[in-house]
């Protein structure tokens, strides 16, 4: 190979100025979409080149929803590297999280709502004092990770404005301070999309986003929903043991704790008796004891807690 | 102006999704007749045609894809162009078709769009359609993004015709969604053709077969040749010490990471322009190949005698991106790698996708996992259903399999009752003749058909069972229990899902029955055509015993409330989420989920 790396990396290097790289990410029915779409007109409307590229293959049963907008003089990949957005925008809080690194390190913007949509997957562990499987990093610790941050509750704000479905263009207001476009464009687009009943808020809802982070960026204490640990409410409770006593000579077969248990693990045996097929999966929630009909089961809990023993 | 009046103006610069520059191409072309199934990522380019004028084209859904196919040859043979769309499983279901008409050819031009979903964002695997190209023998069209949709789909019906064949537009998820703008053109409609009339070549008897397979491999030849002087096949010459050869989106991920780079740039990944790719090969010093999925223009290429690198660098699984474009050209040594990327620590939170709040397939499948039966499930939104906490499907192949599955399941003598699950849409697009079969066979099966009165995995598209057609007028409604009943089934209940007692009742019914058993669960899906909402439901928090019962049917409405009972959390409603389907009130052993008046 007569190549040389360095050489060959040169040539290939290019010489056209970057193009600006914006994420949008939430959950299906959220509005990433019309963000995208905004984002796309702006850029259209300062004379670049526009990309937007989203995947919204499952978007709608609750899933995954993101879009990578790019634009500039010259934009080839449809798609944004990672480490390379300049702004990402979250219209949900773990959503932002998942995708926090996908920023630039160091200049990145990252923009995000605070308000939590907490999928049934995260309420799957029922234990005695199961934690929510819920992203646990709250907006200050967040904001330390990142170049620049904003994490406020857009729902909140939009909802005081009457429509809480306006939450995303508060949040298209916060990204607005760090972007060249003038507050004229950004309004003659969300002009041009958004539907005659909703446009009023729609325009109330962008300039109370732009409002919040002027405000927020002369005052970084600002930027940050401080509210926001309050709401999220982990359970703390003692570490507990279940045991159930079944009395065979009671239990009749008729098969009801094994179809009602929550946790599906009591089955009948060969003898027409119930038992506890799966002793790990009982979560001693006592559906069973209080549905028996003949008073066959009773559930035994331990509590072993080192603050209460 | 509105949005198809802007669809309308030549000339234009429009901003467009890749699907809708595929249906703009097409439309430009003049195109007459149109068809598809719908399949993720390729709905939109039907849902897009059907958008002009009926005067200017007829677009139909089809019932699946070989009949989409089927349709659009008629019509080509009739002497107008045609197009049909599909996903690229649907390529399979219409590979029949395609491998017979490849060797009649095409009359008026006859263009095949088939998306292909590297990474599987939403299919049931990432094969890749240049192979069926190549098996088919017939040329395979690439373009890269949304301009090159718009004029490789109009390009597609000149060469039908030039060449006599079939033409394939490949697309991918990422070109098909992603937006660009487009300049458009006038739309210009070639005089018809009239009818083939030709039975020696439309009529592919053995005799006429023979002669009509030379016919193929010279025009193999002939569509190479051409592609040799063909502007589709462009030569960027740039940096001598390494080619590229690549195609698709694979080549804006080259262009983002190596804008100098010597380029080769396919737009056909078949058949090749041989020549073209042996002076490219001799131009630089080492000749690399980039393309997503499977090493189809790596292994040509190289059986030219040409040292040609790809996969070695290349991942052949998944998407293509910048990042893997570039961490190739760096493991081949001709880039420095990326730096590495600083981990955050922080740990994603999984979000799988889930059936909707008050979705009708929730309380069929919520009764049959009581049943404890064997189930072959299908394609649809109910797949979610194999996953906890409803966690009811044992097996999902790909469309229309779970009847002849549960055929073959029952005829082991397997123990447990067996049961196949089937949308209604998947129903009609192929489990029809294996319900016959089922009939025929005696075999001793339940099979429950999900009436949701749509296709609502791909977002909501009319079939013959919801009594409207493509572009929205009313059509003929198919009737489940008369065609179950008219092919030998004795045995048929309709249900309401939202009534899980009754469900479950039936089922247990269904299952003792000897032979085929068929219950329809009839309920219309939520989220389309209209948005179902109902008064939502609450939970009286101080009768909540936190038992987790509710939160079996993974309702998305429904989540842990801050309070506790004995260590659990206890369970809210979320309002704006709930429609009021009751189901999880009919499973509350406390009854403290009530109207939310009363709660
Ligand atoms: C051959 C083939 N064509 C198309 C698809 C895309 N697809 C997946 S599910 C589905 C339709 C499901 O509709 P239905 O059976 O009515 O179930 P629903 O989603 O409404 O619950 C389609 C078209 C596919 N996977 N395979
Ligand atoms: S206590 Fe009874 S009903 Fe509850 S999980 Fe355990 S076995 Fe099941
Ligand atoms: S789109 Fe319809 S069928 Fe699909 S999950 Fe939602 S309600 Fe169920
Ligand atoms: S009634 Fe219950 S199960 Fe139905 S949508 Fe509301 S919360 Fe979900
Ligand atoms: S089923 Fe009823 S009692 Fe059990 S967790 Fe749900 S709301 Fe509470």
């Amino acid at each position: 190979m007569s190549a040389e790396p360095q050489t060959a990396m040169e040539a290939a290097a290019g010489a056209v100025s970057p193009a600006r790289n914006v994420m949008v990410v939430g959950v299906g029915g959220q509005g990433v979409l019309m963000i995208s779409k905004a984002l796309a007109l702006i850029g259209q409307t300062q004379g670049l080149q526009v990309k937007q590229s989203e995947v919204h293959g499952m978007a709608k049963r609750g899933g995954v929803v993101f879009s990578h907008v790019r634009f500039g003089e010259e934009v080839w990949s449809p798609t944004i590297a990672k480490g390379e957005a300049d702004a990402l925008i979250a219209l949900e809080w773990a959503e932002g999280l998942r995708w926090i690194e996908h920023l630039r390190p160091e200049t990145g913007v990252f923009i995000a709502d605070t308000r939590r949509i907490v999928p049934p997957f995260a309420c799957r562990s029922r234990r005695h004092g199961a934690p929510m499987a819920y992203a646990r990093e709250t907006p200050a610790e967040a904001l330390e990770k990142v170049g620049e941050g904003y994490a406020l509750d857009a729902t909140a704000i939009a909802t005081g404005l009457g429509e809480p479905r306006a939450a995303n263009t508060v949040l298209l207001g916060v990204l607005s301070i760090s972007m060249d476009a003038p507050v004229a464009d950004w309004l003659a687009v969300l002009d041009a999309l958004t539907p005659q009943k909703s446009r009023a808020i729609n325009l109330e809802a962008f300039k109370a986003g732009r409002a919040w982070a002027e405000a927020a960026r002369d005052d970084p204490s600002l930027r940050f929903d401080a509210g926001f640990a309050e709401r999220v409410a982990y359970a703390d409770a003692p570490d507990v043991s279940v045991a159930l006593d079944i009395n065979a000579a009671w239990c009749k077969g008729c098969d009801i704790c094994v179809k009602l248990c929550p946790e599906r693990c009591l089955a009948l045996d060969a003898q027409q008796v119930a038992y506890l097929k799966e002793p790990q999966a009982c979560t001693g929630c006592r559906v069973c004891e209080w549905l028996c009909p003949d008073f066959a089961i009773a559930v035994r809990t331990t509590v072993h807690d080192a603050r209460t023993a | 102006m509105n949005r198809q009046a802007r669809l309308q103006a030549a000339g234009d610069v429009l901003p467009l999704m890749g699907n809708e520059a595929i249906a703009r191409g097409a439309w430009e072309a003049g195109v007459k007749v149109a068809a598809a199934y719908p399949g993720t990522p390729s709905t939109e380019i039907l849902e897009s045609l059907a958008r002009y004028p009926a005067t200017d084209l007829y677009a139909e859904w089809s019932t699946n894809e070989k009949v989409a196919l089927d349709v659009a040859i008629g019509a080509a043979l009739s002497g107008v162009r045609a197009i049909a769309c599909m996903k690229h499983v649907g390529l399979n279901v219409a590979s029949d078709s395609l491998m017979s008409q490849s060797y009649i050819g095409a009359h008026a031009g006859l263009v095949l769009v088939v998306c292909d979903d590297p990474g599987i964002h939403s299919s049931q695997n990432e094969q890749d359609t240049r192979l069926f190209a190549r098996f088919a023998g017939v040329p395979v069209l690439e373009p890269s993004d949304a301009q090159e949709a718009c004029d490789f789909t109009r390009l597609a019906f000149e060469l039908s015709e030039a060449f006599d064949t079939p033409v394939i537009v490949r697309s991918t998820t990422r070109l098909s969604h992603t937006r660009s703008v487009v300049r458009v053109g006038e739309r210009v409609v070639p005089p018809s053709k009239g009818f083939v009339d030709a039975p020696g070549k439309t009529v592919t008897i053995p005799a006429n077969a023979r002669r009509l397979h030379p016919k193929l491999i010279a025009r193999e030849a002939k569509l190479a040749a051409w592609f040799e002087t063909s502007p589709l096949t462009r030569w960027e010459k740039g940096d001598r010490r390494f080619g590229v050869v690549t195609g698709s989106t694979a080549y804006l991920y080259v262009k983002e990471v190596a804008p100098r780079a010597s380029i080769l740039k396919l737009g056909a990944a078949y058949p090749l322009p041989e020549e073209t790719i042996r002076a490219f090969a001799a131009s630089v010093d080492r000749l690399l190949v980039v393309e997503e999925l499977e090493p189809v223009l790596e292994t040509a290429i190289r059986a030219m005698g040409l040292p040609a690198e790809g996969k070695a660098f290349f991942p052949r699984l998944g998407e293509l991106s910048p990042e893997l474009v570039r961490a190739g050209l760096a493991a081949a040594g001709l880039m420095e790698a990326a730096p590495a990327a600083i981990p955050l620590g922080i740990e994603p939170m999984a979000r799988p996708p889930v059936l909707c709040a008050g979705c009708p397939h929730t309380g069929a499948y919520l009764a049959l996992r009581g049943i404890e039966a064997r189930v072959a499930g299908d394609i649809g939104c109910y797949t979610l259903a194999a996953v906890e906490p409803l966690r009811s499907i044992d097996t999902t192949v790909c469309m229309g399999a779970s009847i002849g599955n549960a055929v073959g399941m029952a005829a082991t003598g397997e123990k447990k009752p067996v049961v196949a699950t089937i949308g209604d849409s998947t129903f009609l697009h192929s489990g029809i003749p294996p319900l016959i079969d089922a009939v025929y066979n005696q075999a001793n099966i339940t099979v429950v058909i999900l009436d949701n009165a749509i296709t609502a995995m791909t977002g909501g598209q009319d079939h013959p069972g919801t009594g409207r057609t493509l572009r929205g007028e009313p059509a003929p409604k198919v009737d489940y229990e008369a065609i179950c009943r008219a092919v030998g089934v004795d045995w048929v209940r309709r249900v309401d899902p939202y009534d899980v007692g009754h469900m479950y009742q039936t089922l247990r019914e269904a299952i003792v029955h000897k032979g085929v058993s068929v219950v329809i669960s009839e309920r219309p899906c939520v989220l389309d055509p209209v948005k179902i909402k109902g008064a939502p439901l609450a939970v009286a928090q101080e009768g909540c015993v936190a038992c987790q019962s509710c939160m079996n049917l993974g309702c998305p409405a429904l989540t842990w409330a801050d309070g506790l009972y004995d260590g659990r959390h206890k369970v809210k409603i979320d309002a704006a989420a709930c429609i009021g389907c009751t189901l999880c009130a009919q499973v509350c052993p406390s009854d403290c989920i009530q109207p939310m008046a009363l709660a």
